[in-house]
């Protein structure tokens, strides 16, 4: 597809009403139905992310990102419920890049924070019933009779008398007609939702033809590798091109901020030149970098006080006072997010207009900082979005780096291009889940209870050099690094939360879960030694604490009840259970563990309890949360980015691995039945289990592992007996 | 050299020692087969060569002059293992799903009715970022319509 046609849609879809009529539609982008790869033109576009052709088809434009969790059939089924259509004729399109598919009350257009389903419920419910009653002012005007007469069902507007209409037939009819400005949601019981309806995509995923950003290709596309500091802010002092150059299928050598992008005729020639090149890096201070440094230096700043995040009543005070207290230091490492995918982003780049094709999860932000790279404005940048291969984070970064990037490179050859990342670019680029150091005082009243509770927390800032530095970072606290401590729902009346942001050359970014991913197995843990100090189930400990959280109660009564908690287990087996609120949701969760005299860990089984409010799909809702546990569970068990001599030691799934069938638990999801309002379930799912496992391994071995992953190196070190 | 992928004979120009998987994806344009690590370690890139699945990415396209490659593209619509996948909703983000498909694939001709184990061996070294192991586990079973009880 062009970048012509690509305006044309556009245009196309921000119109309010088009006759019908022959829309081409690119077969690169992803859109489709259950059954059929087609999509036609449209009689009847009411809004942004609704169209119904004449022959009754119904498209809705989804404004999120697909990296897994299912938006293309949640978001349709939300329009379609109000629309009152016939399912088997939705199909669904990625949204263009513009101002209606922002976030609902932000000026981003951005797929993150669990929070697709959140933003957009009354949004396209409200879509949905606009059209509906548009077609039902259709058809009673067609009738001559009220519209109070008539109401939608199954794709057609039925009147009295038996009459009926398609949507179809009606659309053209009801494109003339004026939008309305307060639709009525219908209410009741919902047709679909609620239901665990067929994804719209996955016929288009198992076939090979979804197509993903790494797929895209158009006539006389170059792709680029491209050499990469060894270490995090070095720079280019010189390099020779010659070796590369002289290579079959090589093109071009150019170099650009990030370094020395080879340019070939595919993939492989790309490498191959790469590896030819000779280049001398100036590594700066970055060289310097060692983890073994790093957490000597978190471990010493974490004696000192920090900003102080959260105070109730006097936690130093009650401590220098207790008869007893319990300390500890926890820590967890660099994180990757590793998406299956790896990075990559395709730029045809002209005099007046710049496509690029990607797999985004931060749109605007994206065009934005890829007109600035190129020297355009930002509408003259067109940001397609195909599918992603994972996200997790990575593809919504505030430095835009893989997309400036391919831009540079695109404005050096003039020519389209695509620039891949390998395994190890992807792994050491940067942009990680911070590290960690957690130092935690406490003590305990006459019933075991916690009665203070001193909390530090050593590491770096997420956000801090963003644009989003001014909106998250208050009092120079980012309150993703202290999200899950500084607002703990557990009862403790001497709480101090403190905080140290660290700096580094290391690139941080938000990663699945973001605070929580870290905060939650420090305080699950934590909380889980002083049950076991006090001699209390730590189960009914936490439930102690907890009286006033009736739906976090729930959740952990449910994961508890359907794991058995209490019940025997077969020898050499312990359970560890884990709760967590976050983004607007309840998990809680209960794993089985074994472990062997090497120190190796093993996972049987995991009971997950959920109250996320209003389920539009239960079966992908189920599915988000096997995914956050067995993503959580890749980093519990084995993920650690590391540095040595500045360099990322870990490059591919050899020395970063994740978890693979044959280590994957048996996941049993229970939903709690709710009408609060929808909360989120893309990451949700992650914190519980790593303090879980952790948890098990406790009480099954007696060893307390403080710090992640769960190795058997890890694990014996932290055998009891052992410093 | 000559190329018989899916059925089809295909003439190449290309560096014999260029892998497998990027003829496929930049030659063919056949991009079902994903690139993941370059290296044999996620299986993103499963073809089956003359009936057994290998790593596209570290197979150098002259070793498989002549020999039958099929891909994801190869499987037909309605083989078992499609249709169990489609059932099973195994696929999240989905880019891992050809790879794995495949591999079911070759299992189930090797083996009709696999056990949780044959799965775990044949399967785990397919990787999956979104964990979609226990429905692709499922899939498998319901594919060799043992119901997961063979």
């Amino acid at each position: 597809m062009s970048a012509n046609q690509g305006m044309n849609r556009r245009q196309f879809i921000v119109s309010s009403a088009l006759a019908g009529g022959g829309l081409l539609l690119a077969c690169q982008l992803p859109f489709g139905r259950r059954d059929l790869l087609a999509a036609t033109g449209s009689a009847f576009a009411p809004n942004a992310f609704l169209r119904i052709a004449a022959d009754g088809r119904v498209t809705v434009i989804v404004n999120k990102s697909e990296m897994g969790q299912g938006v293309y059939t949640s978001l349709p089924m939300l329009v379609a419920e109000e629309l009152c259509c016939d399912w088997s004729m939705v199909a669904f399109q990625a949204s263009p890049v513009a101002p209606q598919y922002n976030r609902v009350s932000a000026p981003i257009m951005v797929t993150g924070g669990s929070s697709s389903v959140r933003t957009e419920w009354e949004r396209l419910s409200l879509a949905g019933a606009a059209a509906r009653e548009m077609l039902i002012a259709a058809a009673a005007r067609q009738w001559q009779v009220a519209p109070s007469q008539c109401r939608a069902e199954n794709g057609a507007i039925l009147g009295p008398g038996g009459k009926k209409l398609g949507f179809g037939a009606l659309a053209a009819k009801a494109a003339a007609l004026p939008v309305p400005k307060k639709p009525k949601l219908k209410g009741g019981a919902g047709t679909l939702l609620g239901k665990p309806l067929h994804r719209l995509d996955s016929p288009a995923k198992i076939n090979g033809a979804a197509i993903f950003g790494i797929d895209v290709s158009v006539p006389g596309m170059l792709t680029c590798v491209i050499a990469r500091p060894p270490v995090f802010g070095a720079k280019v002092k010189a390099f020779d091109p010659a070796g590369a150059l002289a290579l079959s299928g090589v093109r071009q050598v150019v170099a650009v901020d990030a370094g020395v992008a080879v340019v070939a005729d595919g993939y492989w020639p790309a490498l191959k030149g790469r590896a030819a090149l000779t280049i001398e890096w100036d590594e700066g201070d970055g060289a310097a970098l060692s983890t073994p440094s790093m957490r000597a230096e978190y471990a010493r700043l974490s004696e000192t006080p920090g900003l102080v995040a959260r105070r109730e009543g006097d936690a130093a005070a009650t401590l220098a006072s207790a008869s007893r207290r319990f300390d500890a230091q926890y820590e967890v490492p660099y994180l990757a997010h590793a998406t299956m995918e790896p990075l990559n982003c395709f730029v045809d780049l002209k005099a007046d207009s710049c496509l690029i094709r990607t797999g985004s999860q931060f749109q605007t932000v994206d065009r934005d900082a890829a007109a600035r790279a190129a020297g355009l404005k930002p509408e003259q940048v067109t940001l397609e979005t195909t599918f992603l291969g994972g996200g997790f984070g990575r593809r919504a970064n505030p430095d835009s780096d893989f997309v400036v990037q391919a831009v540079q490179v695109a404005a050096a050859v003039r020519r389209p291009v695509k620039v891949i990342w390998s395994r190890e670019d992807d792994m050491r680029g940067g942009y990680y889940r911070p590290m960690w150091h957690d130092r935690i005082s406490a003590c305990l009243d006459g019933r075991g209870m916690p009665l203070a509770w001193l909390h530090r927390i050593v590491g770096q800032s997420i956000v801090a050099g963003t644009a989003f530095e001014k909106g998250m970072v208050k009092d120079g606290i980012d309150r993703t690094s202290v999200e899950g401590a500084a607002d703990t729902p557990y009862r403790i009346p001497n709480l101090q939360v403190e905080l140290h942001t660290t700096k580094s050359r290391v690139p941080v970014l938000w990663w699945r879960s973001v605070g929580y991913s870290h905060t939650g197995f420090v305080m699950e843990s934590f909380l889980d030694e002083l049950a076991h100090a006090a001699g209390q189930d730590p189960y009914h400990y936490r439930r102690a604490l907890l009286k006033e959280h009736p739906r976090i109660l729930k959740v952990l009564d449910l994961a508890a009840g359907k794991s058995g908690w209490g019940a025997p287990l077969a020898k050499g087996r312990g359970r560890g259970i884990a709760v967590q609120e976050c983004f607007g949701s309840y998990v809680a969760q209960v794993a089985e563990v074994s472990v062997d005299v090497k120190g190796e860990v093993t996972v049987h089984r995991v009971v997950c309890a959920l109250d996320c409010g209003k389920v539009v799909n239960p079966d992908t809702v189920k599915a988000q949360m096997e995914s956050g546990i067995a993503f959580g569970l890749s980093a519990a068990l084995y993920g650690a980015i590391t540095l040595k001599k500045g360099r990322v030691e870990q490059g591919n799934f050899d020395s970063y691995p994740l978890v693979a069938m044959n280590a994957m638990p048996k996941v049993e999801v229970h939903i709690v039945a709710s009408v609060d309002p929808p909360g989120g379930v893309g990451e949700p799912g992650v914190p519980p289990i790593a303090p879980a496992v952790a948890n098990a391994l406790f009480a099954v071995s007696g060893i307390r592992v403080r710090s992640l992953p769960l190795t058997p190196e890890n694990v014996l070190a932290a055998r009891p007996g052992k410093a | 050299m000559i190329l018989v992928v899916n059925g089809k004979e295909h003439a190449v120009k290309v560096d014999p020692e260029t892998p497998l998987l990027w003829v496929l994806r930049e030659q063919l344009g056949l991009t079902g087969s994903k690139f993941g690590c370059g290296e044999g370690l996620c299986g993103a890139c499963t073809v089956l060569i003359d009936g057994a699945p290998q790593r596209s990415c570290v197979t150098p396209v002259k070793d498989v002059q002549g020999k039958r490659i099929v891909t994801i593209e190869g499987i037909a619509a309605d083989h078992p293992v499609k249709k169990a996948w489609l059932a099973e909703e195994a696929s999240q983000c989905g880019y891992c799903q050809p790879g794995q498909i495949v591999a079911a694939v070759a299992l189930l001709k090797e083996k009709p009715r696999p056990t949780d184990a044959d799965i775990d061996a044949a399967m785990s070294g397919n990787l999956c970022r979104c964990g979609t192991y226990g429905r692709i586990r499922r899939a498998i079973h319901t594919a060799a319509g043992t119901g997961g009880k063979p």
